[in-house]
């Protein structure tokens, strides 16, 4: 007959057995499938402390009783690192296995949609007016004799309205009726309508008798500068521009004013815009609003002093991004106007 | 313009560096586009003459040219061309010239013989074309000059100027030469001219009609030959862009380019019997002098006879009858004045814009007439050494012709308040007198300006600060910024407009910008009714003759020529005006439509569809779905009118087959239209928030058999409504339409989440608001379904 095993060996035996099933374990599926069977309530080491009572002597049994915390925690304790570790690993297998192209979803590009050029333009241009302390302004397309030209000071026959090529509509009175050849007669619109101060841009779609080429179309669009109020003077013409110049294009752009002429103000000028490379570009006309214009927008020209301003939105636009022919910018065709994101 | 800075040196010493003259033109309001340099510079050909000639036996193609150019020692030459022999002058390039096209004179020759420089054609000197032989020269022309300096020929710098409506007197050379030298402070002299006048022979004038001449000056020129200008005359004239006839007609077109005068010359057998300067009578015709027959207007001005007979039209053109021609020997040279808009009106109608009538529908000095004669008489003694002038006369229309000083009040108060810059009298009168203006100060801070009368333009005090202005510099006057006493800002209308374009964007429609003028018959092939369309006057094609009444037409074109260049995915939106035909007055009831259009093979596409309630959530807006009342141009199965009531806001849904089939588009085109003109103008109110309850929620679940004839809208707002106040939501989660559905119905499933703000609801409340949902559904003609 054997001997009976002391009860440390048997702890030990256990634990032994234990961590041996414990290190075979591959993942947390085993893991969890095993637990029971060594931490459980019907594992071999709770049996063996339930069969504790049976140690009559109480050194014998403190001195099992301490061995048998010591195996519960070692086993506990490996059995938790075998579970991180297959964790770990399949996770890391995981990860792995998620593995994807990012760029797959990206290759499509953007369903967004694009606004016109011109539409761009006119927005950037508004936005650093409205900065300025300018409001907007706006009137009608098909525009009447009165507001296109006779209140701009060039009343009927006026030579200076051939500067023009005119579009005229079908009305009773033959002549009466024309597509606005410029944006200034919301200039007359916004002094019969809104009290003085003033201080308003204008922009919108003109039109011209003009064979469409590569820098015309008979179509197109304007945007008009108008401040009325007390006081104002060429100088604040001049500065005004300069202060739009570097606002809109750049602190390094300087501007310049040079005599010209237009019915509707005096004097008038062009105004030239330097590029930081020392090249100049034409960009507009301008000029102290009329007399004879102020009286026609029910102004007082010895109480309100004013000066206007205008240029082409389109050119703006097709100098931004180096379109060669500006009618590539009205075949609406989608090759084109997708290149320009707004 | 073209103005020659050789020309303008005669009145002032301008010197010769011409981009600070250029610089200088541009700041005074005459732009210079551009700068050419006219006449040859070629130096080192010179004229040669032809001694003999030799052929070479190993050459076939070239022979020996023998040549002197200077009568003693001989040069040799090889040469191409054979037109020459001995004894001819000729064009020799000598060694080391560089050629108009970039060669080098060298002595290489052939056949080891040395070749001592090049005989030219006149092709290579530039002077002409002609390139069929060497350019036998005039046998008088001395040797061993340089050539270009032996024929005369000139060289000139020619400023191109863009000359402004407001100044007349700049289509002379004077009158630029008068602004220049003011501006660079160089001394100005307008050569004085005496003529002397011998045995008087006058011819009569007689201005019978006072309003269309205000002065008529006539000075008869005898004992004078036609002939041609020299050369020097002719270069000016056609670098003027003015073509040489004889020196007579030469002479009046310089006097023209340097003093803005236009003259005639007429044959003094055609007009013996005197002038009558009148308007046109009925029927009256006159052949001018480029062949043409005119019938006249009673509103032109007619010169004629003393017979009556029309002679020439005033201001634009003279006749072909009264010319001078080369058996002419005794001219009457007619200078005078026309008011600026009768010939303006009269050029326009004969379409016939001549040097002459461009310069008087600007504004001549009526009071350059004599000066002008003068210095044509100057001009033709030149060829004419011997010419006569018997003396001239004038006439003068007083209610017709201008003031010969003008004075307007100037404020300097008002030069201060125009220009930002105080300036006195004296300061002013530095500024101006140069250029004509003569200032008195009348010590009360007023100063009389006297405006010289070849500034008709000059009417005003504001034209006098602008005078004043340009002399001062406008860089000179200086910069300030005044401060906006305005909050700038986008209206809510425009703010709206943004936000439009935005959802636009963000929803993947391109924006684009067809052409609003339409052929006549797009608007009907669009399947819209074309009533209230506007045509233009004065159309440039036929094409485009039309206002649009729609953006359909012009989005229907695009998409056309889009599929025809195979692009994909098209999804086009613009924001543009219309222009119907005005209900009332003379302007066209304007208003800014949306249309959007998108193409799709399979009729899913319903981008059209969502859009509109991307908008109606953005804007806060809304629309009664119509579909009882499809729109025109649209699928009758497949569209809505979107209106309020009455007014029709818009229409949403598919373009009619029929349409697309006329305009060659495949595949189905889905499409919203909206009037931004009713919508733009609401203002949303700003939303009151409701607390979100903490209570539980309860969804019911409820699924309808509806007819097809019933909207799923309606079925929606019943379901909600019977569900009263505690529905937070009611969404569509599904439409089935087959087996266990009639044909003529379909399933639409709801799910109704219910809750309360302030307590947990009861099975009963959900009970009930289940049941009202069903029974308001019911009374629409739709069933639960089993």
């Amino acid at each position: 007959m054997t001997s009976p095993v002391p009860f440390v060996e048997q702890i030990a035996a256990v634990v032994d057995v234990s961590l041996k099933t414990i290190a075979a374990l591959a993942s947390s599926e085993e893991v969890a499938q095993a637990a029971p069977g060594l931490v459980g309530k019907k594992s071999a080491l709770s049996q063996l402390k339930s069969s504790m009572g049976s140690i009559t002597d109480s050194e014998e049994r403190k001195s099992a009783g301490q061995a048998l915390h010591a195996a519960q925690t070692s086993v506990d304790a490996a059995l938790a690192a075998k579970k991180s570790e297959c964790e770990a690993t399949e996770m890391a297998a995981q990860l792995l296995r998620e593995q994807i192209d990012i760029t797959e979803h990206l290759v499509a590009g953007t369903t967004r949609g694009r606004l016109h050029l011109v539409t761009q333009a006119t927005q950037r241009l508004e936005d650093v007016f409205i900065g300025l302390g300018f409001q907007v302004a706006e009137g009608p397309e098909v525009e009447s004799d009165f507001y296109n030209f006779e209140a701009l000071n060039m009343p009927k026959s006026h030579p200076a309205r051939s500067m023009w090529d005119t579009l005229f509509v079908e009305s009773e009175e033959p002549g009466s009726v024309v597509l606005r050849t410029h944006t200034s007669p919301v200039q007359i619109r916004v002094m019969q309508n809104w009290p003085p101060p003033i201080y308003a841009i204008m922009p919108g779609r003109v039109f011209r008798r003009d064979t469409p080429d590569a820098t015309h179309m008979p179509v197109f669009h304007q945007i008009e500068g108008l401040v009325i109020d007390r006081n104002i003077t060429f100088k604040d013409l001049a500065g005004t521009i300069e202060a739009f110049t570097k606002a809109f294009f750049g602190d390094d752009f300087t501007s310049r004013l040079r005599p010209s002429y237009f019915p509707f103000t005096e004097p008038s000028a062009e105004f030239d815009i330097r590029r930081a490379n020392g090249s100049w570009i034409e960009l507009g006309g301008c000029g102290m609003v009329h007399p004879d214009v102020l009286r026609a927008g029910g102004l007082d020209p010895e109480e309100w002093s004013g000066f206007a301003f205008g240029f082409g939105i389109d050119r703006m636009a097709k100098e931004r991004h180096n379109v060669e022919d500006i009618r590539e910018m009205y075949t609406n065709d989608l090759r084109f106007l997708r290149q320009f994101s707004s | 313009m073209k103005i020659l800075l050789s020309w303008l040196n005669e009145f002032a010493d301008f010197g010769t560096d011409t981009e600070s003259l250029s610089d200088a033109l541009t700041s005074l309001g005459m732009p210079v586009e551009e700068v050419i340099e006219s006449g040859s510079r070629l130096q080192g050909v010179v004229v040669a003459q032809v001694l003999r000639t030799e052929r070479h036996p190993d050459a076939e193609k070239v022979h020996r040219v023998y040549v002197t150019t200077d009568g003693v020692n001989e040069l040799h030459v090889w040469c191409g061309a054979f037109n020459m022999s001995a004894g001819d002058k000729i064009p020799l390039a000598t060694l080391g010239t560089t050629m108009p096209d970039g060669r080098q004179i060298l002595k290489r020759g052939i056949l080891g013989i040395d070749s001592e420089g090049m005989l030219c054609s006149a092709k290579e000197l530039e002077l002409n074309e002609d390139h069929g032989g060497i350019f036998i020269l005039p046998s008088h022309l001395p040797l061993g000059v340089e050539l270009f300096d032996a024929l005369g020929a000139t060289t000139d710098t020619i400023f191109d100027i863009d000359l402004t409506r407001n100044r007349p007197e700049c289509w002379g050379h004077l009158g630029v030469a008068r602004d220049l030298a003011a501006h660079l402070a160089v001394p100005f002299q307008a050569k004085k001219i005496d003529v002397h006048t011998a045995p008087v022979h006058k011819v009569d004038i007689n201005i019978a009609s006072q309003d269309a001449c205000g002065r008529f000056t006539a000075t008869v020129v005898k004992n004078i030959a036609v002939r041609p200008s020299p050369q020097w005359l002719q270069d000016r004239l056609s670098r003027s862009g003015m073509r040489s006839i004889n020196n007579v007609v030469d002479a009046s077109n310089f006097v023209m380019l340097e003093l803005n005068q236009p003259t005639h010359a007429y044959d003094l057998n055609a007009v013996q019997s005197g002038f009558r300067v009148r308007f046109a009578l009925p029927q009256e015709t006159l052949v001018t002098l480029d062949g043409a027959t005119r019938e006249l207007d009673p509103t032109d001005i007619v010169i004629a006879n003393g017979e009556d007979t029309a002679i020439g039209l005033g201001g634009v053109m003279g006749g072909l009858d009264s010319e001078v021609t080369p058996a002419t020997t005794e001219i009457v040279l007619e200078a005078a004045w026309f008011p600026a808009d009768t010939v303006l009106e009269s050029a326009a109608r004969h379409g016939l814009r001549s040097e002459a009538s461009a310069r008087f529908e600007r504004g001549v000095d009526p009071f350059g007439a004599e000066y002008a004669a003068s210095r044509f008489i100057e001009i033709l003694q030149i060829t004419c050494p011997d010419l006569v002038v018997c003396g001239s006369s004038q006439v003068v229309a007083n209610n017709t012709c201008p003031q010969q000083l003008t004075q307007v009040t100037l404020r300097l108060s008002q030069v201060l308040r125009v220009l930002g810059v105080s300036l006195n009298a004296t300061e002013v009168h530095e500024l101006i007198w140069p250029i004509g203006f003569v200032v008195a100060d009348q010590k009360d801070g007023n100063a009389l300006v006297g405006i010289p009368s070849w500034r008709p333009d000059c009417t005003s005090e504001v034209d006098i600060i602008e005078e004043i202005a340009r002399h001062y510099g406008y860089d000179a006057l200086g910069k300030s910024v005044p401060h906006s006493p305005v909050h700038g800002r986008l209206s809510g209308v425009q703010q709206r407009r943004r936000l439009v374009h935005e959802v636009m964007v963000e929803a993947g429609w391109c924006e684009a910008m067809p052409n609003p003028f339409l052929d006549p018959s797009s608007t009907r092939l669009a399947g819209i009714d074309d009533g209230a369309q506007l045509a233009l006057v004065n159309p440039l094609v036929a094409e485009e003759s039309v206002l649009r009444v729609s953006l359909r037409p012009g989005l229907l074109r695009a998409i056309a020529y889009n599929q025809s260049h195979r692009v994909d995915n098209i999804h086009l939106y613009e924001v543009g005006h219309v222009y119907p035909r005005g209900s009332s007055g003379a302007l066209p009831d304007e208003e800014e439509m949306l249309c959007v259009m998108s193409v799709d093979s399979d009729g899913k596409d319903l981008s059209a569809l969502s859009t509109w309630n991307l908008l109606v959530d953005a804007l806060g807006i809304g629309a009664q779905i119509d579909q009882k009342n499809p729109p025109a141009g649209f699928h009758p199965g497949r569209s809505a009118t979107l209106r309020r009531g009455k007014t029709i806001i818009g229409a949403i849904g598919e373009i009619s087959p029929v349409v697309l089939k006329q305009h060659g588009i495949t595949g189905r085109v889905s499409c919203m239209e909206l009037s931004l003109s009713t919508v733009l103008r609401e203002e949303p109110k700003a939303v009151a928030a409701k607390t979100v309850s903490r209570y539980p929620s309860s969804d019911v679940d409820l699924a309808f058999v509806v007819p097809n004839t019933v909207s799923a809208f309606d079925i929606h707002r019943a379901v909600r409504q019977g569900a009263g106040a505690l529905a937070v939501s009611v969404d569509l989660f599904d439409i089935y339409r087959g087996k266990g559905v009639s044909d003529d119905s379909r399933s639409l499933a709801f799910r109704i989440r219910l809750q309360a703000p302030d307590r947990t609801l009861t099975d009963e409340e959900v009970a009930a608001a289940r049941q009202k949902s069903i029974d308001a559904v019911a009374k629409l003609g739709a069933q639960l379904r089993a």
